[in-house]
């Protein structure tokens, strides 16, 4: 499904990406783990398109097909979504007239007519049930004065409402507690399937209990030093980062 | 790719004004020029009777007195008052009976404008009273509205008509000499609407005026009378357009409205004059004097969308004189290129337990100016006056400016005034969250835009809020795609 060769990526002239290699399959979820200042975020907003990151070298490709001239909402229609670390607040825009708005552009983008009225209703009863999302709250305004929790809950709404191929989920656990933690990653797990793949981002292992990687990756400055399976993510909790950038020295 | 800063001001910069055409109808028009000799035409022209003709005179002569404003935060090149032509009309006659008399090439225009006179004929829902140029062409509904009582009409026909309410109504909110462009209006007003609403009676359909600008070198200033009386209720819509010139137009409007004992007015406006090329050359001065007066138990609420004008400069204003009484003011400013807009109202407090409330949402884009303006004063026998103000302020990359002038003045120590501001920019990460979506740029601006303006949207009338939507993602957005 994605597939990255050598990637080199930077901002404001600053090497972030120094030649990154990965695959990911349809089906599959991939962990990618580090210390701060690795280079994860970037990597997420690469492959998302955000303009300010410049690709240097290497490629991109999302089901065969480049992506590097792409626009964002280009690469959304073919069905990339990122579930932001820090989603923004749009004052009086209200959750579901957002999603009507981002349905409609992506149907419209494939030469489709706007969902029809009730269908619409019925998909967002139905994925707002899933993350156990009260109705009250899909009329406030998207993002604004929502808690921590409520804004990640309110992405995964959102990757169920967009059924994406490739969900990259950037640090989806940070300012979740326990319960929202859990309902979070319960809504993750029932959208996985055989023909979509999920990119989790995280520091921690404790969301990997929940959400279980069929692969773990960790990032090192700009690269993926190494890779292995759902264990790994244990080794890491337990011994730090240190021990693996003390190897990638030697 | 994705939009930088960079490109999203251009692409705001490409916006093209699509009422700019201009329609060959033959008018007749004054020559240029201002005096004495010329208010007595205008007002023999129109067949008035002496009272009107000296109420004119006397405002003519105190304006000859007084000096242009400057406070205001805009700055333009002084129209030079004896270069405009004070009246000009479509050259047949001004009064029709029916659509079919109508000059062709009119209809076409109005057409154009997207209002279809044929169609306001069959749907019932609109009334609408059409002012080229500076004289009223066509008023629809009259019949069905005098069931009621109901008198809508051009001011020129009420001046002729209904005398005794124009004379004892004009002027009582906004005087002949209360500032320059109100006096230059009272001398040389050639037409406007005329609405009285009898005791009791809620008008059964919105009442609208439409005001257009046509011929080069003309001003527009257009009088509005609306008489609420008591008890009754009207809502009341204007729209207003002009061609693209490379000069500058005047327009200097009043509108006077009166709110009797237990009476509500609602007064939208969606102002789209031509605002100048992307250079700022050209464009409408709208130069306006909009004031409300509600008696007791009354209230007064202007909704106005103001995408349009070079430079506008305009204050819907409420005289709170009866207890109990309620002024309202909502307001959109939009400015985009080199467009200025020193805009807000004033709530004067002369009763007790008068309310008000301000809601003020300043867009701003290219190198234009916003301003809100507005003035808060609590007189000394107003006991448990309240006002609540709120005055935020949008703003599109670096080049432009907005700006928040309250003025607050409270002379009774039970009165509660709170005002709040606030001032936001459409950012990067906001138009990236969107495409992340899979919604473009143009489209997550206008969803932007449209959220911050909700809460004045939400206020005026059903019909007209799609509209006032959609002009606000054509005034920011271009003609792209």
């Amino acid at each position: 499904m994605l597939q990255i060769n050598d990637l080199h990526a930077s901002v404001e002239g600053k090497k972030i990406l120094k030649g990154i290699n990965l695959e990911v399959k349809a089906g599959e979820v991939h962990a990618i783990m580090g210390p701060n200042g690795s280079g994860k975020s970037t990597l997420a907003s690469v492959i998302a398109g955000k303009e300010e990151f410049e690709v240097k070298k290497g490629s991109l490709a999302l089901e065969g097909e480049d992506l590097e001239d792409l626009s964002p909402e280009e690469r959304a229609h073919m069905g990339v979504f990122l579930s932001f670390q820090y989603p923004v607040e749009i004052p009086g825009v209200s959750v579901t007239n957002f999603m009507k708005t981002a349905i409609n552009e992506s149907r419209k983008a494939k030469g489709l007519e706007d969902m029809p009225a009730n269908q619409m209703l019925k998909l967002i009863r139905e994925k707002s049930e899933l993350l156990e999302i009260d109705r009250k709250f899909l009329s406030r305004s998207l993002n604004e004065g929502f808690s921590g929790g409520e804004k990640k809950r309110n992405e995964i709404f959102q990757m169920a409402m967009l059924e994406p191929k490739l969900a990259i989920l950037d640090e989806t656990d940070s300012g979740l507690d326990i319960d929202a933690l859990r309902i979070v990653a319960n809504g993750v797990n029932k959208l996985r399937g055989k023909d979509n793949a999920i990119i989790v981002i995280t520091h921690y292992q404790r969301l990997l209990e929940y959400i279980v990687p069929d692969f773990v990756h960790v990032l090192h400055d700009g690269k993926i030093v190494k890779s292995g399976s759902k264990n790994l993510a244990l080794e890491l909790e337990e011994k730090g980062y240190d021990w693996l950038k003390q190897e990638t020295v030697v | 790719m994705a939009y930088t800063e960079e490109e999203l001001k251009k692409e705001l910069e490409t916006k093209e004004y699509e009422y700019g055409f201009y329609t060959d109808i033959e008018s007749e028009t004054f020559p240029k020029g201002l005096s004495e000799e010329i208010v007595i035409a205008i007002s023999k022209k129109k067949e008035e009777p002496e009272w009107m003709t000296e109420w004119r005179l006397e405002a003519f002569r105190v304006w000859q007195q007084m000096e242009e404003p400057e406070w205001a935060n805009v700055t333009y090149k002084k129209p030079d008052f004896q270069d405009i032509s004070y009246y000009s009309a479509p050259n047949k006659k001004p009064k029709y009976e029916s659509l079919d008399e109508v000059d062709p090439e009119l209809l076409a225009t109005f057409e154009k404008l997207g209002i279809s006179l044929e169609e306001q004929k069959k749907l019932a829902g609109v009334a609408v009273d059409i002012v080229m140029d500076s004289v009223s062409v066509a008023t629809t509904f009259k019949k069905t509205l005098a069931e009621k009582g109901i008198i809508f009409c051009s001011i020129s026909e009420a001046i002729q008509e209904h005398p005794e309410l124009v004379k004892k109504y004009i002027g009582s909110v906004v005087p002949q000499k209360d500032n320059f462009y109100a006096a230059l209006n009272s001398a040389v007003f050639s037409d406007g609407s005329f609405c009285y609403i009898p005791k009791g009676v809620r008008c059964p359909m919105e009442l609208s005026t439409y005001f257009r600008i046509n011929q080069a070198g003309t001003g527009q200033f257009e009088r509005t009378l609306v008489i609420a009386d008591e008890g009754s209720y009207v809502s009341y819509l204007e729209g207003c357009t002009a061609p693209s010139r490379d000069e500058n137009q005047l327009h200097a409007a009043v509108v006077e409205l009166i709110a009797l004992d237990d009476a509500e007015i609602k007064y939208s406006t969606v102002q789209n004059w031509f605002p100048g090329d992307k250079e700022g050359k050209g464009g409408v001065f709208n130069f306006v004097t909009k004031r409300g007066l509600c008696e007791k138990n009354a209230k007064i609420s202007w909704t106005q969308v103001e995408t349009g004008s070079a430079v506008t400069w305009k204050y819907p204003s409420c005289v709170l004189k009866g207890d109990n009484s309620i002024g309202e003011f909502y307001s959109i400013a939009v400015t985009n290129n080199f467009q200025q807009a020193d805009t807000g109202t004033k709530m004067v407090h002369l009763g007790k337990n008068t309310k008000s409330t301000i809601i003020s949402k300043g867009i701003s884009a290219g190198q234009s100016q916003n301003s809100y303006r507005g003035l808060v004063q609590v007189n000394s026998r107003a006991e448990n006056a309240r006002n609540f103000s709120q005055c935020d302020s949008l703003l599109m990359g670096n080049r432009c400016g907005a700006h928040t002038f309250p003025y607050i003045e409270a002379k009774n120590k039970t009165a509660q005034i709170e005002h709040e501001a606030t001032t936001s920019k459409i950012g990067e990460d906001q138009i990236f969250y969107c495409n992340q979506r899979g919604i473009d740029t143009e489209k997550a601006i206008a969803l932007i835009v449209n959220g911050f303006s909700k809460e004045v949207l939400n206020k005026l009338p059903m019909e007209f809020a799609v509209e006032a939507q959609k002009l606000l993602e054509i005034s920011l957005e271009g003609s792209v795609g």
